[in-house]
């Protein structure tokens, strides 16, 4: 089962399976386009990451994820890979996931006789890995707005700007006082361990201080602790762990930062 | 298995086996050997087709996913006398050097020009990241691409 083909058609060339019992979602009309309900905006599975660039929901409720869409592969990678595609895959470098976690995604699933709503963080639980059961397909993404939050950060490092897979990401949500006060919380990083880590912990010791270098400093012990990266052809885990702490600086550069806030 | 689509303004009728690429169905059934291999993994847009407009790698789609889509292949953009402005350019601005990657180039840009009609450079090397070229240093791309919109807004008001 798939829908953009664009992770399926790279593995099927290094392993060919036969016989060739596949099903492409990527034509049914029901699992694309972004809906909005009451409770909340339902974003079908089949849509494709460029067709969610350009809606006009995404970008102005969700522009943390439209941050993370605008990087992830290239034009026409875009075009043809979906956001369902991307989930199931289930990547800890899939560009789309850090943004869903910060957001508390909750899954669509469904199968012939039933639906059920997981969020993003219980069905995915390894690379590759995630809770989707025989006969059934994930049907599309629950996000609620929450227009308290005043910062939305998505920043991914890579070897190159396109077309590059992740080295790290990180994907945050912050409502910050007129003061400099963090109030609100909610951080994501990808690439840094075998699931999107998003550490409670961390974002706790967070809460209440000034938004500065000081206090961001302050958390990165707790942050090394939680994540857990790999060597591999991209970047070592001793690189990885330095720069999944040095872009939740960068959330400095997203809010209109002063000289002796906090200190 | 038996699929429709339209190719090149054409409505065709095929039978492929069903692990058949886009790509494959193209180049080795169909001749049509403008459309190139490079990587084969999405990475270097050699392959680029238009799939309704949009660009799209013919070596990461089966061929069943075209049934009933418009698909425009490189060899479809010109008329029999005359190249498309966007190919014309191409020439004019000395951004073909060994040629592999230039189908794939001029696609991209084509679906960029449908949405963009006047594209700053930054535009154009957004819209063309995917297209990989190990010749030109993609300045003389990015500017055949801007002449490509030059001609096709003299085209339109003359």
């Amino acid at each position: 089962m798939y829908a953009g083909g664009t992770d399926l058609l790279v593995r099927l060339r290094k392993n060919p399976v036969n016989p060739f019992p596949l099903v492409c979602l990527g034509q049914i009309k029901e699992l694309k386009g972004v809906r909005e309900s009451p409770e909340g905006a339902f974003i079908g599975a089949c849509s494709s990451h460029a067709s969610l660039l350009s809606n006009p929901i995404i970008r102005y409720a969700f522009p943390v994820l439209a941050k993370g869409l605008q990087v992830l592969g290239s034009p026409p990678i875009r075009n043809m890979g979906t956001i369902g595609g991307n989930i199931c895959t289930a990547s800890p470098a899939g560009d789309t996931l850090p943004p869903l976690y910060v957001l508390d995604a909750v899954l669509e699933i469904r199968s012939q006789n039933a639906v059920r709503r997981i969020a993003i963080k219980d069905f995915i639980v390894g690379p590759g890995q995630q809770r989707l059961n025989k006969g059934e397909i994930l049907a599309g993404i629950w996000l609620k707005n929450d227009p308290d939050f005043n910062i939305h950060h998505f920043e991914k490092v890579g070897q190159r700007n396109a077309l590059a897979i992740s080295v790290a990401s990180l994907s945050a949500l912050l409502k910050v006082s007129e003061s400099g006060i963090i109030e609100r919380v909610r951080l994501a990083w990808g690439s840094v361990a075998p699931t999107i880590v998003s550490p409670t912990n961390v974002e706790a010791a967070l809460k209440g201080h000034f938004l500065s270098k000081d206090t961001l400093q302050k958390v990165m012990p707790l942050l090394r602790e939680a994540i857990s990266p790999i060597d591999d052809i991209r970047a070592t885990a001793a690189y990885r762990r330095t720069v999944a702490g040095n872009i939740l600086l960068r959330l400095l550069a997203s809010f209109p930062y002063k000289e002796g806030y906090g200190t | 298995m038996k699929i429709s689509f339209t190719l090149n303004g054409k409505k065709i009728r095929v039978d492929v086996p069903p692990d058949r690429r886009v790509l494959d169905l193209l180049r080795e059934d169909l001749s049509l050997t403008g459309t190139k291999e490079g990587c084969g993994t999405g990475e270097c847009g050699a392959c680029t087709i238009l799939v309704n407009g949009e660009s799209r790698l013919s070596c990461l789609m089966l061929a069943a996913q075209l049934e009933g889509c418009h698909v425009t292949t490189i060899e479809g953009v010109s008329s029999a006398k005359k190249l498309h402005p966007v190919q014309e350019a191409f020439i004019e601005h000395g951004a073909v050097q060994c040629g592999f990657c230039t189908p794939g180039a001029v696609l991209a840009a084509i679906d960029l020009l449908q949405r963009n009609a006047e594209p700053t450079r930054q535009d154009i090397r957004e819209a063309l990241s995917g297209n990989l070229c190990r010749c030109t240093g993609y300045q003389k791309i990015v500017d055949a691409v801007q002449g490509g919109s030059a001609k096709l807004k003299k085209g339109q008001t003359s």
